[in-house]
């Protein structure tokens, strides 16, 4: 194998690490999705029942980003992500459900407290 | 393309690939590692939650344990978007391509596209869609990982900002009932909670009891 590929792939571990924790645990769920859900009615109550505990997980796992931020993220204080999120779901609201403008500002009032604390 | 191109929320999923790709970048991973990562994951959450557990020094079995939790929501994603895309005649090896690459982005572009799509071009289209959305993701990865080492720390905090921004004002956009609404707050509001008992599955006690809670608020009204 020539030198740029190994260093492009990396280690051959790695990618088996990627596999089992990144590939699967995914992968499976969308398969028992597709092979569960052939029955299923467009219109069921057990689909309202199922996309609301999509939508909790989902929020669980919003929640965990920002009280356990990655990387970069860490840096910015605590109570600023915080503020910086209800700020942009605030004018979300306003602004009549808009997701742009919701982060947008969200994004401004994060970049505007970092500039303030120096 | 141009459904592909005219969305807020592609943008977002660019600046969140730009950000996974500069996170892989300084957890030490290789750019074949990150690309492969976007390509067969396909979900930026467990992308992230992959990256910094690994990166964190925790084992692959931690990591698998934290990215399986995390992707249980993936499930209820394709049982109640593949009834758009199905007509009687399809078989369901059609659809796993279409499967694979349901996420938040394509699941929440679905509901608001699909409508106005003929249904026996729908699982066309949604191929067309994933596969777009795959080649600006994997060329936003690359863009991040190259710009990673020249990304000023403040700018890596805007960028991994926007993924929680987004995913929760794009949910909240999706919410048509009280029960939704519901599910999402109490979702956000019980994982610090049930975080502080380190399970090791929090989002899925904390997801399941906001959707039990929910759901009970739900039917009580009903009842009225």
């Amino acid at each position: 194998m020539s030198d740029w590929a190994a260093h492009f792939i990396g280690d051959w571990h790695a990618l088996l690490v990627l596999l089992v924790a990144g590939f699967l645990p995914n992968e499976v769920w969308r398969m028992i999705g597709l092979w569960l859900g052939a029955g299923v009615d467009e219109g069921s109550e057990l689909l309202v029942w199922v996309r609301a505990i999509a939508t909790a997980i989902l929020a669980g796992v919003i929640a965990q980003i920002l009280v356990q931020p990655p990387g970069a993220l860490a840096s910015v204080p605590d109570w600023l992500r915080y503020m910086a999120v209800a700020g942009g779901s605030v004018v979300f609201m306003v602004a009549r459900r808009s997701i742009f403008a919701g982060v947008a500002s969200g994004e401004i009032l994060m970049l505007a407290g970092k500039w303030w604390l120096g | 393309m141009r459904s592909v191109t005219s969305t807020v929320l592609t943008l977002v999923l660019i600046a969140t690939y730009v950000g996974i790709g500069a996170l892989a970048h300084d957890t030490h991973f290789s750019l074949g590692w990150v690309l492969a990562s976007t390509l067969f994951v396909w979900a930026g959450p467990a992308q992230i939650i992959l990256l910094t557990t690994l990166g964190s020094g925790a084992t692959a079995l931690q990591a698998a344990i934290a990215v399986t939790v995390s992707a249980i929501r993936l499930f209820p994603m394709v049982v109640s978007v593949l009834p758009m895309m199905r007509t009687p005649q399809t078989k369901r090896r059609q659809l796993i391509l279409a499967t694979h690459f349901v996420a938040v982005t394509l699941w929440v572009e679905c509901f608001r596209l699909l409508p106005h799509v003929p249904r026996e071009r729908r699982i066309a289209y949604v191929h067309g869609l994933g596969i777009g959305l795959l080649l600006v993701c994997l060329t936003a990865t690359t863009i991040g990982y190259g710009l990673a080492a020249n990304l000023p720390e403040l700018f890596a905090a805007a960028i991994l900002l926007l993924t929680p921004l987004a995913f929760l004002l794009s949910t909240a956009r999706n919410c048509r009932q009280l029960a939704d609404v519901l599910a999402l707050l109490l979702g956000l509001a019980l994982y610090p909670l049930v975080a502080m008992f380190h399970t090791g599955v929090d989002i899925l006690i904390s997801g399941v009891s906001a959707r039990t809670i929910a759901y009970a608020v739900h039917w009580w009204r009903e009842q009225e």
